[in-house]
C-alpha cells in the first residue's frame, strides 16, 4: 500500500449484491485515494459493471459500508453520487450525434443569461476545459457525428470534468479504439491524475493497465481476488489473478493473513 | 508515450503543443490537429467552406430554393399570371394555415416523431370557435382562446399517451385522427356547416391587409436592422470573448442578401392589397419559435432527446415532459392553423381538416428540411416547405388542372424531397456530419 496514511477519497468496507438468485458482489473491498488510478479488471461476469454501478449508485449496495472521505455514505441514486462528486461515464457514450461539442459537454447543465442560452460563454469555457486537458478537438462547434471515437471519448470524459469530480469512473474507455485513439485517451487519464483526480478505470487490456495504472484491483466471481501494485507486478500475475490460477487454498490463506494484519 | 507526430520532432517546433505537457502549459490552446480543414479567417475563408460544405452533403435550404425558382420559373412560362402581385400574395396569404400546422409538426419531427392527428384537431379548433362565437354568441377573442385551448388539450392528451404510458406516438396520433374528426362532425351537428362572421377578428385573420405601403417597408427595414444588430453584436461578444466569430463581410453580405429578399416581398405585396395580417402573424411565430429552438434550454432539450434518448435521461432531462409538451405545442399549432384555415373561408364545415391537409403539413415540414429522423431541423423549414406546395397548388389551379393531378404532382415533389435527404444523409455519413 502506498498511499496508507491519507484517507482515500472512496473506499468500499465489505460490500455485497444479490440481483435474486445470484450473489453479484460479495464481500468486496476498495480503496481508491486522490490522484490514483486504480484499474478494476476481472473477466466478463466478475462483477466489475455491478460494482461501478453501486459506486455511480444505479445499484444501491445490499451489504457492507460505502466512505467517502473518511465518512460512510448513503449512495442510493445516481443523483447521490453526483452530488458527493462521483462522474462516471459508461461505455455507451450517451452523446447525442446531432448536438456540437459544446452542446453536448453542457447537456442538462446550459449556462444562461436572462434565461437564454449563453452560447459565447459555454463555448468559451468548454475551449479552456477542452485546453486545460490537451484534448485536441477540430473545433467545438461541430456535430459530435463527425468525431472519431477517441475524439469522442474525450468528450464524453470531459463531460464528467465539468461537474469538477473528485472521482471519474471510466468503464472501458479504451474498447473499441484504435492505437492513436487509444493512446489520446491513455494520455488524458494521465492528466486526471496529475489534476489530483481519483480515477478507476474498468479495463479488458492488460497494457493499457499497465500503462496508466497504479493499483490494479482484481475482481473474479464477484469477490476480491487481489490488489496489485502495477510497477511490481507482472502481467502474467494480474491475468492468473483474472482467471483464478491463484484462487487456491494458499492465496487465501495468505489474504486472510494479510487482512489481520491490517 | 507519446504516439503523435508532430511532438515527437518536439525541437525547434514550439508552435506544436507536446501532447503530455503538464496542464499548466497553455501554449497549447495553440493545438490544432494538422489534418483539420480550418475555416481561414475573413470572406475568402467563407466562401471556401460553403463549397465543401455544398460537397459535403450539408446543402441547408439549398435544394429547397432551387425547388422554389425552378417552380416560380416553370408556372410563369406556362401562364404569365403567375408571378403577378395579386396570386404570390394570395399564395403567402392561403400558406399560413397549412404553415401553421407544419410549425408544430418541425418541433413533433425534432423528436424523430410523428403526429398524424394535426388535420382533424385544426377541424376541430375551427369548429369549436365558429360552435362557441356563432351559436353560442361567445366574445370572440374567448373563443379564439378556447378553440387554441381544446388544440392544446387534445395535443397535451397524445403526448401524455405517449410519453408516460409509451404507446407509440404513430398509434396514439392515428387514434386522434379519428376521434377529433368524430368529435368536430358531433359538435357542428346536423347542420354540418357554420358561417362566420364577415367582419371581426376572426376574419381578419386572413382578410386584413396594412393598407398603408409604409407598414410593409417599415417591416422589412425593422427586420434588417435587427438581424444586422443582433448579428453584429454576437460577433463583437464572441470576439471580445476570444471564441471564433462572423467576419464583418460575412454579415453584411447576409444583411444585403435578406434585405434584397425583404424589400422585393414588401414590393410585392405593396403592388396589391398591402402586407396581409397572417403573414406577420406567421413569421412572428417562426421567429418565436426558432428563438426557443435554438436559444433556450428547452429547445436544446427537444434536439438532444431527437439525437439520443439514453444521453437526454442520463443528462437529466425530463423525458416525459419535453415530450408531453412537443405534442401540446403540436396540438396547440394545428388549432392555430385550423383557424386560418376556416377564416380563409369564412366558415367551418364537415370537410375541415380532412383530404390531404394533414399529409401537406408533414410534406411541407420535410420539403423544407427537416430530417424525417429527428434531431435536424428548424422551424423556417416550416415557410419554405409550405411555400413549395402552395405554390405548385396555385400554379396548377392557374392551369385549371384537376385536384387528381395536383395531389399527383405535390407527392412527386415530396418523393424528390424525401430522396434528396436521404442522399444528402449519406453523403453526410460518408463526410463524417450526421
Amino acid at each position: 500500500m502506498v498511499h496508507v496514511s491519507a484517507t482515500p477519497v472512496l473506499a468500499l468496507r465489505g460490500v455485497s449484491k444479490r440481483f435474486g438468485a445470484v450473489q453479484a458482489l460479495t464481500d468486496v473491498e476498495l480503496e481508491v485515494h486522490a490522484g490514483e488510478v486504480v484499474a478494476l479488471v476481472g473477466d466478463n461476469g466478475a462483477g466489475k459493471s455491478t460494482l461501478v454501478k453501486t459506486i455511480a449508485g444505479v445499484h444501491p449496495i445490499d451489504d457492507g459500508v460505502i466512505e467517502w472521505e473518511g465518512k460512510a455514505v448513503q449512495i442510493g441514486k445516481p443523483n447521490d453520487a453526483q452530488t458527493l462528486g462521483i462522474a462516471t461515464v459508461y461505455q455507451d457514450l450517451a452523446l447525442c450525434d446531432n448536438i456540437d461539442v459544446v452542446g453536448n459537454l453542457y447537456l442538462g447543465r446550459e449556462l444562461k443569461k436572462r434565461g437564454v442560452l449563453d452560447e459565447v460563454e459555454m463555448e468559451r469555457r468548454s475551449r479552456e476545459l477542452l485546453t486545460t486537458l490537451s484534448i485536441r478537438i477540430p473545433s467545438v462547434r461541430i456535430p459530435i457525428a463527425s468525431l472519431s471515437g477517441g475524439q469522442r471519448q474525450t468528450v464524453a470524459i470531459a463531460r464528467s470534468m465539468l461537474g469538477e469530480p473528485k472521482l471519474v469512473i471510466l468503464d472501458e474507455p479504451t474498447a473499441a479504439l484504435g492505437v492513436e485513439q487509444t493512446a489520446q485517451v491513455l494520455d488524458l487519464v494521465e492528466r486526471l491524475r496529475q489534476r489530483g483526480h481519483a480515477v478507476v478505470l474498468i479495463s479488458h487490456n492488460m497494457a493499457d493497465v499497465k500503462a496508466v495504472a497504479d493499483k490494479v484491483a482484481v475482481l473474479r466471481l464477484g469477490r476480491n481476488n487481489g490488489v496489485f501494485d502495477v510497477k511490481t507486478t507482472s502481467q502474467e500475475e494480474i491475468i492468473s489473478a483474472i482467471t483464478g490460477a491463484t484462487d487456491n487454498a494458499v492465496t487465501r490463506r495468505a489474504a486472510r493473513n494479510a487482512e489481520v494484519q491490517k | 508515450m507519446s504516439t503523435d507526430k508532430t511532438s515527437s520532432t518536439d525541437l525547434g517546433k514550439p508552435a506544436t503543443a507536446p501532447v503530455d505537457a503538464p496542464p499548466a502549459a497553455d501554449a497549447a490552446s495553440a493545438a490544432v490537429d494538422p489534418r483539420l480543414l480550418v475555416r481561414e479567417q475573413g470572406f475568402g475563408g467563407y466562401l471556401g467552406e460553403l463549397k465543401r460544405k455544398v460537397r459535403a452533403g450539408e446543402l441547408g435550404a439549398l435544394p429547397v430554393i432551387v425547388g422554389l425558382i425552378i417552380i416560380c420559373i416553370v408556372f410563369q412560362s406556362l401562364n404569365s399570371n403567375f408571378l403577378t402581385a395579386g396570386n404570390l400574395s394570395d399564395i403567402s396569404v392561403a400558406m399560413v394555415g397549412t404553415g401553421m400546422i407544419a410549425v408544430g409538426i418541425v418541433f413533433v419531427l425534432l423528436l424523430g416523431e410523428i403526429d398524424l392527428s394535426v388535420g382533424s384537431v385544426s377541424g376541430v379548433a375551427g369548429a369549436s370557435f365558429a360552435v362557441l362565437s356563432v351559436l353560442h354568441g361567445t366574445p370572440e377573442w374567448l373563443a379564439l382562446i378556447l378553440a387554441i385551448l381544446t388544440g392544446a388539450v387534445a395535443g397535451t392528451i397524445h403526448g401524455f399517451i405517449f410519453a408516460r404510458i409509451g404507446v407509440p406516438a404513430f398509434a396514439v396520433t392515428l387514434a386522434g385522427l379519428l376521434f377529433w374528426n368524430g368529435f368536430m362532425l358531433k359538435i357542428l351537428g346536423d347542420n354540418g356547416t357554420i358561417n362566420t362572421n364577415g367582419s371581426g377578428v376572426f376574419y381578419n385573420l386572413s382578410n386584413y391587409f396594412f393598407s398603408d405601403i409604409a407598414v410593409a417597408y417599415g417591416a422589412a427595414l425593422v427586420a434588417v436592422a435587427v438581424y444586422f444588430l443582433s448579428a453584429f453584436f454576437d460577433s463583437r461578444r464572441r470576439e471580445a470573448a476570444g471564441v471564433p466569430s462572423r467576419p464583418l463581410s460575412e454579415i453584411v453580405l447576409r444583411t444585403v442578401l435578406l434585405a434584397v429578399v425583404a424589400f422585393a416581398v414588401a414590393f410585392m405585396f405593396n403592388q396589391n392589397k398591402g402586407l396581409p395580417l397572417a403573414v406577420v402573424i406567421f413569421l412572428a411565430v417562426l421567429i418565436l419559435t426558432d428563438f426557443v429552438l435554438r436559444r433556450t434550454s428547452y429547445g436544446r432539450m427537444i434536439f438532444a432527446l431527437g439525437g439520443s434518448v439514453e444521453a437526454s435521461r442520463r443528462a437529466g432531462i425530463n423525458i416525459v415532459m419535453v415530450r408531453t409538451s412537443v405534442y401540446a405545442i403540436s396540438g396547440t399549432f394545428a388549432a392555430v392553423g385550423g383557424l386560418f384555415l376556416a377564416s380563409k373561408i369564412s366558415a367551418a364545415n364537415q370537410g375541415a381538416g380532412s383530404g390531404d391537409l394533414l399529409m401537406n403539413a408533414i410534406a411541407a415540414a420535410v420539403i423544407g428540411g427537416t430530417s424525417l429522423f429527428g434531431g435536424r431541423g428548424r422551424t423556417w423549414n416550416a415557410l419554405l416547405g409550405v411555400l413549395v406546395i402552395t405554390s405548385i397548388q396555385y400554379g396548377l389551379a392557374l392551369e385549371g388542372v384537376a385536384a387528381a393531378i395536383q395531389q399527383m404532382i405535390t407527392g412527386g415533389v415530396l418523393l424528390i424531397t424525401v430522396i434528396i435527404d436521404a442522399i444528402t444523409r449519406k453523403t453526410q455519413k460518408s463526410a463524417g456530419r450526421a
